[in-house]
Formats: structure tokens, sequence, C-alpha cells
């Protein structure tokens, strides 16, 4: 119940926090919040977001949590996972403007997965 | 005799005939165009390209041994057989929803994919990509885990480690309709890659979950997994790991191997004799790849974000870092030419490709690649575990 408690005051403080910060991610952070999240995400998530070591970020399966359990995953990682803290790198706000592009789906590229479909008869003869 | 002739003049024709060889090809995954670069080590130039290949974040590519076809496993469970001589796709499939790698069996027949979603390995046919063997990494009931260092070994086998259950499979596929499957339980937590070293003996899968490396000794089956560097960083804070190392080839020299340290700024020495750690070396970042030149003299390792603008080179011979260098934001692969006397890098933030002189360290040359990611030559067609 204790714990309980505390883990509501902390997303609440984070949610106050999310708040204040969130105006401050300029266009130009914008940008590299943006590749950084397609590249370096994306190296366990999938530079599609639909999942790889780590989990698909999809709206879909994101919106089942919190905002401030995403914002905190960010910030923080996720013990006895491969997620690691990104605070290092990120500001809390750029951890909100992260975990609202990733709610509202505007960071997934969907044109890229699709492939050719080819299905050329192979030009060397069988051995 | 005449009906011969007129085959092979037939053939002739529809085969693309090969120009000069393949020893000297390679690609460059282009992760996030869909494409692959053609190039080749004689001149250092560009060949081309082949575009089409689904979602390349994370992807690599096994040869056939004539080195003509490649086979690209892309993160979409894609698996596309490119013909790198006439810059075609041959063949694509979607095997899986989501896959990590793949290998290509001793007698090169065989092409095995490693999938996290749906978790397992499948085995084609690589003359028609035609499924011959699915084998679930089922660990508990409906439970089916994501699988990770997938190597060949010899003896026509594929080996394999399963990242949520802590196992390394054995699959011999001798006779394809019936693999045989020998499973090695409670290896230790969270393998994240492994290695086979170059002889096809030993298959090493390091732990993320917990310290040390597990070791299978393929010439002793019977003696099981020994846990190998299991007092490395016993006690100490475990640092936030910001890319997953990877363990592919083997950085060996005489009787020493190096391997990345997950999570800290250290690449570990390893006593191939006794299998004990025999130094820390400090370097810039955590390390992603730590690659030995193909004579082991040197060895060059890459780096995780925030570091990844930089290359190391350490001497094994005195263990220090003899060089530092830095090509640009996002180095995210090596790749030696096959007998060392340059190395290729992918610069992904630079969008180019750079080679330099190993002894030197001077650039060779430079060359527009799209955010490139994993370098590949042929010479990987005949070495066990490439």
């Amino acid at each position: 119940m204790k714990k309980a408690l505390f883990t509501a005051s902390l997303f609440t403080s984070l949610f106050m926090t999310a708040q204040i910060t969130h105006a401050e991610v300029d266009a130009a952070r914008q940008n590299e919040l943006s590749y950084f999240v397609k590249h370096d995400c994306g190296s366990c998530h999938g530079m599609t977001l639909k999942g790889g070591l780590g989990p698909a970020l999809t709206p879909e399966l994101l919106s089942l949590k919190p905002k401030e359990f995403l914002v905190t995953t960010i910030m923080e990682g996720r013990k006895n996972t491969a997620m690691p803290p990104w605070k290092s790198m990120l500001s809390q706000g750029d951890a909100v403007w992260i975990t609202e592009q990733l709610l509202n789906g505007s960071l997934q590229q969907t044109d890229l997965a699709k492939g050719q479909q080819a299905n050329d008869t192979n030009p060397r003869v069988k051995k | 005799m005449l009906r011969l002739l007129l085959l092979s003049a037939l053939l002739l024709c529809t085969s693309n005939s090969i120009a000069g060889g393949t020893g000297d090809l390679g690609i460059v995954i282009e992760r996030a165009d869909s494409s692959v670069q053609v190039i080749e080590t004689t001149n250092n130039t560009s060949l081309g390209r082949i575009e089409g290949l689904g979602d390349l974040s994370h992807a690599s590519a096994v040869y056939s041994r004539d080195g003509q076809y490649a086979y690209i496993f892309g993160r979409d469970g894609g698996l596309t057989k490119i013909d790198i001589v006439n810059k075609k796709i041959v063949k694509r499939i979607i095997q899986s929803g989501n896959s990590i790698g793949g290998a290509i069996s001793q007698d090169g027949r065989l092409v095995a994919v490693s999938n996290y979603k749906p978790g397992g390995v499948k085995i084609f046919d690589s003359e028609t990509l035609d499924l011959v063997a699915d084998i679930p990494a089922e660990y508990d009931k409906g439970m089916l885990s994501k699988v990770i260092g997938l190597v060949d070994a010899p003896g026509q086998k594929f080996i394999f480690s399963l990242w949520d259950a802590g196992e390394i499979w054995v699959t011999d596929m001798s006779n394809p309709a019936k693999p045989q499957i020998t499973k090695f339980k409670g290896i230790g937590l969270n393998p994240y890659d492994a290695l086979i070293t170059p002889d096809g003996r030993y298959y090493i899968a390091g732990l993320f979950g917990e310290d040390g490396m597990a070791m299978l000794d393929l010439w002793n089956l019977d003696a099981g997994v020994k846990r190998i560097l299991d007092n490395y960083g016993k006690g100490e804070q475990k640092l936030p790991v910001y890319k997953m190392p990877h363990l592919e080839g083997w950085a060996i020299a005489g009787n020493l191997a190096f391997v990345p340290a997950v999570g800290r700024h250290e690449v570990l020495v390893i006593d191939t004799l006794s299998w004990t750690e025999a130094g820390r070396i400090k370097v810039h970042g955590q390390p992603v790849f730590v690659m030995a030149r193909p004579d082991g003299r040197n060895i060059w390792v890459n780096f995780a974000v925030p570091n990844n603008d930089t290359l190391q080179v350490i001497d094994t011979q005195s263990l220090k870092i003899i060089k530092t260098l830095t090509p640009g934001k996002g180095v995210l692969h090596m790749e030696f030419e096959p007998r060392g006397e340059q190395v290729w890098a992918s610069v992904r933030d630079e969008d180019r490709l750079a080679v330099f002189d190993t002894d030197t360290f001077e650039q060779v040359t430079s060359f527009p690649a799209k955010k490139p990611s994993g370098i590949f030559l042929t010479s990987r067609a005949h070495r066990t575990g490439l």
C-alpha cells in the first residue's frame, strides 16, 4: 500500500513536471529526437517501431499504459530488462515529447516495411 | 553432343555470366532505404544498388559459396535472396513477423533464420527458399522465446540461443527431414548474442542478465555448457547499456580473444587456453563490435551512443590503444578486406562509407551510402559462423 501511494505520488509529480517542460522542445530538437527514436531506439524496437528485442512501440500498445509510466520508462529504464535509462542523454521534456509522438503515431514509418515482392527465376542452373 | 552444345549455349544466354568473379565483391546495408549497395574492394567502388528489401534495421547477410548470391535477413521477417552480380532480387519471402539474423549451412544448401516473432528458427532450401524445417523455440507450454546468436557449425549444424529462456540449442540438419535437436538449459539469463570460433569448435553466448559468458565445446557436447568470465562485474553496479554489443566472428590473436564488456567502457581479454580473464582494456565508450584484423595484430572497436563517432584500435601485443579515429557520428559497423590491409566503416549519420588503411590509419576513400549499417564482403562465404 505504501508502495502504491509512493508510486502514485511519483506519477503525479512526473506528470506535473511533464506539463511544465513540454513546451521547451524546439523544432531543431524535435528533429534530433525524431532521428534518435528512429535510429537509436530503433536498434532494439525496430526502425518502424514494430518491435525487436524490445517490444513494439505502437500507439495501440502504448495507449494501454499511463503516459507517466512511459515517460518514466524512457528516463529511468526498466529494471531486469534491456531497457536502459536515457536520462543522461534526454531531458524530461524530451521524454515527454517522445512519449506524445509515440502515442499519436507520428514517428512511425509505414511505407518502409513493405519491400518489393519480386519472384524472378533463379538464373543459375542447379548443380 | 549437338544437344549438349545447344544446351550449354542456351544456359550461357540465360545464366548471366559473371564478368570478373565475385571474390572482391560485397554489400552494404542501407538501413533506412530498403536497399543494399554492391561494392568491390579491388578499386573500392560502388557497383550499384538493389532495392525493395523491406525493413533493414538490424539487417544482416550471408553468402552462397560461389559468392554470387546473398541472403538478406530483414527486421520485418523478410528473407531475400539477391544476385549481387546481376544486381537483382532472385526471390523474396516474408517468413516471420520479426527476425534478427541468419546463417548458411556448412554445405551451403540450407539457410536458417532466427526469429523474434514467432520465436524460433526456420530453415530454408538455399536454392528455392522453400521451407525445410520449422523449429519453434518453445521453452514452456505455449511460450516461445526470441532467438539470437544463430550460427552454422561443422557437421551440418545450426546453433542458437534463447533470449527469454536461457538455453542453447544444437540442431543437426544432416537429415533435413529430421532435425536432431540437443537442448542445453539453464545456461544463464538473457543470452544476447553468440559466436563460434573459426575452427567451429566453441560456441560462446554473451549474457545480458548476469555476468560472464556461456561456452559450449562442440567437440565434447556431453561436457555441457561451461560458464566463463563469471567473476566479471560481480558486486559492481550495472551500467545502462545503450546498445546491445555484438559478438560477430571472433577477435582472436594467438591465445587471446577479445570481447565487448556489457555496459562498461572496456574490452575484455580472454586467455583461450584456460578460458579465464587475461585483462581489461579501457576504451572510449561501450563497445559494440570488437573485431580482429585478419592477421590478429590489431583489434578495431566501435561504440554505442553517445560515443558512436569514434573507432579505436588496440595492439594485441601490448594490449594498448594505438589509435583513435573519429570518422563521424553513427559508426555502426566495420568489415576488413579479406587479407586485412584495409577496413570499411559505415558512418550512418554522414551517409557515407569510409575506407581506412589499417597500417597508416589514413582514410583511403569515402563515398556516399544512404544510412549505411552492416558491411558484408563475399569472403564470408568461406568462413564458419559468418
